[in-house]
């Protein structure tokens, strides 16, 4: 059974000039000790995701409909107190930007004393105990030290190793991280994310890795979702959504990143930009900028169909799903 | 032959010429002197447009004056930039690439004379331009342009399109009237694929990438022939990002543009580079032809970089993280400064800096690969 089920979930923005729809009808599972990336563009709705699993929504924006469902419990319509409980023990969440999600006032143990306090029934030297052991887990040097120090003491890749302690602390089992390492420097980048891969291994939880880095989904993740425009365009194990892309948003996006591996005097291009939220096209979104859109394209939205090894909401794979 | 010039205080500048690499790169002024003669005025045929001669920048990041007598602290100065030297060619790029705090942003900031260096020279077209700025220096300035890397923070919100990209026009006395510079504005527009039309609208009104476009048309529009793009599509996304580099490419090869490329992605430079500097801590540690460099890098700290890419296609493979971090600037560890970080350091290491010099058709500042330990 999937640790966590996302069915058709819509998330709207109420506004004075009518309902914006950021997410619209997005569907993905995830298997225990299962890592999923998550990629797409700015706007593309995938840190929204991520913010509806944890119930982080910014209000005016709201789930309208669809069910998050964590090992057979429904969880988007949870009161806030009861997600609370929920968030921290069965979801950690890591962020971007470490320095925000540190509070500068406590020490770096009393933010670990006090989330695993809230979360285990542990006396406080124990509960030093056992984050003295996360911090040494997550790979920082001199732990029994460097738990009494401040986060401006620590450097951007060490808080970054504090906040996955943190979100390690209650023994979670999924973690939502979000742009993880886009803060940080390539050297850095490395080293945290064979942390966060070794670390979940080890305590068999699994992760939602949203990012819009690809060279980062490729080393990491076993399935990888693609986002655009508020939906899922693609999903599927992540070998085939890289080298073989059903999708033409997908195959688009692979060819104008640089890579390493070939000299190409000119980087393919997809023209225009993504729509903004007041204005995505009728039929699939992806349409205006498709190289291969045909009629269908414009008046049906196209739902995930079979596409290879993948699935993919693209109108080109219909005969396939017949066939099937 | 290791060293092309030294001079006390300044260790090696070598520099490479048309060719790129080996004994015909080496500097026309092979004797050593206190300083390095201006070359004349004016473009001899193999002299390069751009040559930066041992540019260093300190900031002095001391407490204040009171707290430095109150409490004994003493003054305390950062070294952004140490001895970097180099020369780009008419019409070809070079990459600067490093971590963040390594003083490639400011190389930047002098390079268009934000910044007076400490020591060191600049020269453009021959020209040295920080003497010449200090005189005024238009014509100078007018050759050299930047471009930033937030296109959210250096287009005014304020003002339209055409007043932004029409400002250093009228600044620099290039157009007579307002129709003369409308007109001007919209083959900009045009030549970085925008519309004219546009010219009417607020920044706000456009996208990351077309804003960056905006930003390159203004750069463009004094017609300089030296660019420098400071992480010009790091806040770019990919697909964004391909559309701003292509058109940077088109610019260069239509107007034989040269480009100082700054950025810390890897793959980046590689697509868009002739040379890369790999700078560390305030020093250009490896500067290599682009090819070279990719298919053969020498540094340790260079090999370090090229492994802590990922490798797209090639998936679930781990790659050899970098390890260590950065040390504070203000306080660098002695000898060569990667020297905690390296897994080549020996005693040489920890106790004396290696200078840059030239050796098998790069210039490396290493001891280990100047031994043959590599």
């Amino acid at each position: 059974m999937s640790l966590l089920q996302v069915k058709n979930l819509v998330v709207e923005f109420p506004g004075r000039r009518g309902t914006l729809r950021a997410l619209d009808d997005i569907s993905f599972d995830i298997a225990p000790g299962e890592i999923l990336g998550v990629v797409g563009e700015s706007g593309a709705g995938k840190s929204l995701t991520g913010a509806s699993i944890i119930g982080l929504l910014e209000p005016p924006g709201r789930v309208a409909s669809g069910q998050i469902v964590l090992e057979g419990q429904r969880i988007d319509n949870l009161p806030a107190e009861k997600m609370r409980h929920i968030r921290g023990k069965q979801i950690g969440a890591i962020f971007q930007d470490p320095l925000t999600s540190l509070n500068p006032l406590y020490s770096v143990g009393r933010q670990l004393v006090e989330t695993i306090q809230t979360h285990l029934p542990v006396s406080a030297a124990q509960a030093r105990e056992r984050a003295i052991n996360l911090l040494k887990d997550t790979g920082i040097p001199a732990a029994e030290q460097r738990i009494d120090h401040y986060p401006h003491q620590f450097s951007g890749g060490m808080r970054q190793r504090v906040v996955i302690a943190l979100a390690l602390a209650a023994e979670p089992k999924l973690i939502v991280a979000d742009e993880p390492t886009t803060a940080l420097d390539v050297s850095i980048q490395a080293q945290i994310i064979q942390l966060l891969k070794r670390v979940c291994r080890e305590r068999g939880a699994a992760v939602m890795l949203i990012t819009h880095d690809m060279g980062v989904i490729a080393e990491t993740c076993d399935r990888v979702a693609v986002m655009y425009a508020g939906r899922v365009a693609e999903i599927g194990p992540v070998h085939h959504v890289i080298n073989q892309p059903a999708h033409p948003y997908t195959k688009g996006l692979m060819a104008c990143i640089p890579d390493m591996e070939q000299d190409r005097e000119q980087l393919n291009q997809i023209d225009g930009a993504m729509p903004r939220l007041n204005a995505i096209p009728r039929g699939c979104a992806f349409n205006p900028r498709c190289p291969q859109v045909f009629e269908r394209c414009r008046v049906e939205r196209p739902e995930l169909m079979a596409a290879g090894a993948t699935r993919a909401a693209c109108w080109l794979h219909a005969h396939q799903e017949v066939a099937a | 032959m290791t060293r092309n010039c030294s001079f006390p205080g300044m260790g090696s500048f070598p520099l490479w010429g048309k060719a790129g690499m080996g004994a015909s790169s080496l500097l026309e002024s092979g004797a050593a002197g206190p300083h390095p003669n201006p070359p004349p005025a004016g473009e001899g045929a193999d002299q390069p447009l751009v040559r930066a001669v041992g540019l260093a920048m300190s900031f002095d990041v001391s407490p204040p004056l009171l707290n430095r007598i109150l409490e004994r602290k003493p003054r305390q100065l950062l070294q952004a930039v140490d001895e970097a030297s180099f020369t780009i060619n008419k019409g070809e790029t070079l990459a600067l690439v490093g971590e963040s705090g390594c003083g490639k942003s400011t190389v930047a900031r002098v390079l268009v004379g934000l910044y007076q260096p400490t020591r060191g020279r600049f020269f453009f077209k021959g020209q040295d331009v920080h003497a010449a700025l200090a005189k005024g220096g238009r014509e100078l300035r007018r050759g050299i342009q930047m471009i930033f890397q937030d296109p959210y923070a250096s287009l005014n919100p304020r003002w339209k399109v055409a007043d932004i990209i029409a400002e250093p026009l009228h600044e620099h006395g290039l157009v007579q009237s307002r129709a003369e510079a409308d007109e001007r504005v919209a083959a900009l527009l045009q030549s970085v694929g925008l519309a004219a039309v546009d010219m009417a609208k607020f920044p706000h009104q456009f996208s990351g990438g077309q804003r960056q476009r905006i930003s390159i048309a203004r750069a463009l529009a004094t017609q300089p022939e030296f660019l420098v793009c400071d992480e010009p599509t790091s806040a770019l996304d990919v697909s964004v990002q391909a559309q701003v580099l292509n058109i940077m490419k088109k610019l260069q090869r239509e107007r034989q543009l040269t480009y100082l490329f700054i950025s810390h992605n890897l793959a980046v430079v590689r697509h868009v580079s002739d040379h890369v500097g790999v700078m560390y801590l305030g020093r250009i540690v490896e500067l290599a032809p682009k090819r070279t460099l990719f298919a053969t890098p020498r540094h340790p700290y260079t090999r370090m970089l090229l492994d802590a890419i990922p490798k797209m296609h090639d998936t679930g493979r781990a790659r050899t993280p970098v390890q260590g971090e950065v040390p504070n600037p203000l306080n660098p560890p002695t000898g060569c400064t990667f020297h905690p970080r390296c897994p080549l350091a020996n005693a040489r290491c920890k106790a004396e800096r290696p200078a840059l010099q030239a050796i098998g058709g790069v210039q490396v500042a290493c001891h280990a690969v100047e031994e043959g330990r590599v």
